[in-house]
């Protein structure tokens, strides 16, 4: 009698592929249709953006900070200028502090509904789910235009504040998308939530444990979906985060579903933040002069805030020149992928894209 | 409530109660430790019924001309509390630290970009090589001496 003899296959897939999000490649190796390994090779979109720093003012860094993960350029914004506030010492007006909050929140949801649009891309519903998020992160980036004239490279805020005060018209359209926008959800929810396909497809697949998330350092809504309640926004509140009202959503099991599900509740939490933000606003300055050259005084800072991805930070150190002598990114997105063999294997190519797709990453903070 | 910063001088009291002498000095801001007690060190703030360092927030390299300094940064999600621990490393040849992927798995890959960024081998890692530039790259862009 003949055995067949098999032998494990290895696959590329990337780093031009449209399931990887960007230019991200991975070496896969199957045995039959069963993931037996993975290797990630990062790189593809490495523009040095720390050594760029190196060579900046802390001015001009603001725009580099856009360019790291351009889905949302507000939260890399607030995470940078936050650190050299600290740095330096320099006081931020609270009207500032207001709208500050107020577009970080509106990024966050931006950002979220990018990454569910995609998801279910990836799950075979093309375009037609991505084309409903897209509308509404429309409307987001029309009010960025408003604030700042840009829609993805905002470069909004600066050391001190924020680049200048929103226009009148501006609260008139934020009013209305608050009120149409948890209508707007629960029509995505009818459609995704209970959805029979996605919850077959989602359910129990790319599981991810409490204590293997806490120990591979991700953060954002994959190590909540892994029912960690820890959000910087809470743990550690800053700007006005403290005088706002708002849950920490989790998950149960840590799942692909819980991954997706717990985006959708962070994006009604957003909607909260944002109106007590409208209420509570005065007016007043928004923003402290600063010198152009900033020269902080000799020392280091780390400090961190809850961007979309996870926990974005800026470890920067000063020699009291106009340049930072050191300003390392910890990026969210790139410390996430940590674990990504022990979640895909075992799992099926198809599961792959998903599993990919709900850790939500883009490949510009990745490679920085 | 904010997260507690546990100063220098505090954490190395704590370490000083289990392991004597791997804490060179300390100050307001960070604790140094000595480059070969790392693991040791690491192994005691992990520790779930003491310290409970469970998470490693950052692993960074500065380059300092005459030395490099690695920087740990570590939270606790359970007391919600965060320390920085440092080692200096020096040579400029060939530096080296002992690895810390078997404590925190989260080290894996920052690990490997300090390697290729900034040049710093990680003794005992399980996957040592270049991540964001590629195999064959001659130098370490990140630091201060590097020409472009």
């Amino acid at each position: 009698m003949s055995t067949i003899r098999t032998e494990p296959v290895t696959i590329n897939l990337g780093p031009q592929h449209p399931s990887t999000h960007g230019v991200f490649r991975l070496r896969v190796t199957f045995d039959g249709e069963e993931i037996i390994d993975v290797e990630p090779v990062f790189g593809y979109l490495h523009r040095g953006t720390e050594k760029l720093a190196e060579s900046r003012n802390y001015v001009q860094i603001v725009t580099l900070t856009d360019r790291m993960d351009y889905v949302a350029s507000m939260s890399n914004n607030l995470a940078y200028v936050r650190t050299v506030e600290k740095l330096a010492g320099i006081d931020v007006p609270e009207r500032a502090q207001y709208i500050r909050v107020i577009s970080v929140e509106l990024q966050r949801i931006a950002s979220h509904l990018m990454a569910t649009g995609f998801l279910l891309n990836d799950l075979g519903a093309l375009a037609t789910p991505l084309v409903y998020c897209f509308r509404e992160r429309e409307r987001i980036l029309d009010l960025f235009e408003m604030l700042c004239g840009a829609r993805i490279t905002l470069s909004y805020m600066r050391p001190g504040g924020v680049f200048q005060d929103a226009p009148d018209d501006f609260w008139n359209s934020l009013n209305t998308l608050i009120s149409d926008f948890p209508n707007y959800l629960d029509e995505l929810e009818s459609l995704i939530t209970t959805n029979e396909i996605v919850l077959a497809r989602t359910i129990g697949v790319g599981l991810l444990s409490d204590t293997q998330a806490v120990d591979s350092g991700v953060t954002g809504p994959v190590l909540r979906a892994a029912s960690v309640k820890w959000d910087l926004r809470k743990a550690n509140p800053y700007e006005v985060y403290d005088r706002v009202k708002f849950d920490v959503p989790i998950g149960n099991s840590g799942d692909t579903y819980d991954r997706y599900y717990v985006r959708l509740q962070e994006m009604r939490e957003s909607i909260k933040i944002i109106s007590q933000c409208i209420e509570q606003i005065e007016p007043g300055p928004v923003r402290t002069e600063t010198p152009y050259f900033i020269r902080p005084p000799a020392g280091e800072t780390y400090s961190s805030v809850e961007g979309p991805k996870g926990e974005l930070g800026f470890y920067m150190v000063s020699d009291g020149g106009i340049s930072p002598y050191r300003c390392k990114v910890r990026a969210p997105s790139f410390i996430n992928l940590t674990p990504l063999k022990d979640m895909l294997t075992g799992w099926k190519m198809g599961d792959l894209i998903i599993i990919l797709g709900s850790i939500d990453i883009v490949l510009g903070e990745v490679d920085r | 409530m904010l997260t507690k910063i546990i100063s220098g001088d505090e954490i190395s009291k704590s370490i000083d109660n289990t392991l004597k002498n791997a804490v060179l000095y300390s100050d307001e801001t960070a604790a140094w430790v000595s480059l070969e007690k790392i693991h040791e060190v690491c192994e005691i703030l992990k520790d779930p019924d003491g310290l409970d360092y469970s998470f490693l927030t950052a692993i960074s390299a500065v380059d300092y001309i005459e030395y490099f300094e690695v920087v740990y940064h570590l939270a606790s999600l359970r007391n919600n509390q965060s320390c920085v621990i440092k080692v200096k490393c020096n040579g400029r040849e060939n530096p080296s630290i002992e690895s810390v992927t078997d404590i925190w798995q989260a080290a894996d890959l920052q690990e490997r970009e300090i390697w290729d960024l900034m040049g710093i081998e990680f003794k005992n890692h399980p996957n040592l090589k270049r991540i964001l530039l590629w195999e064959g790259f001659d130098g370490h862009p990140l630091r201060k001496d590097f020409i472009g």
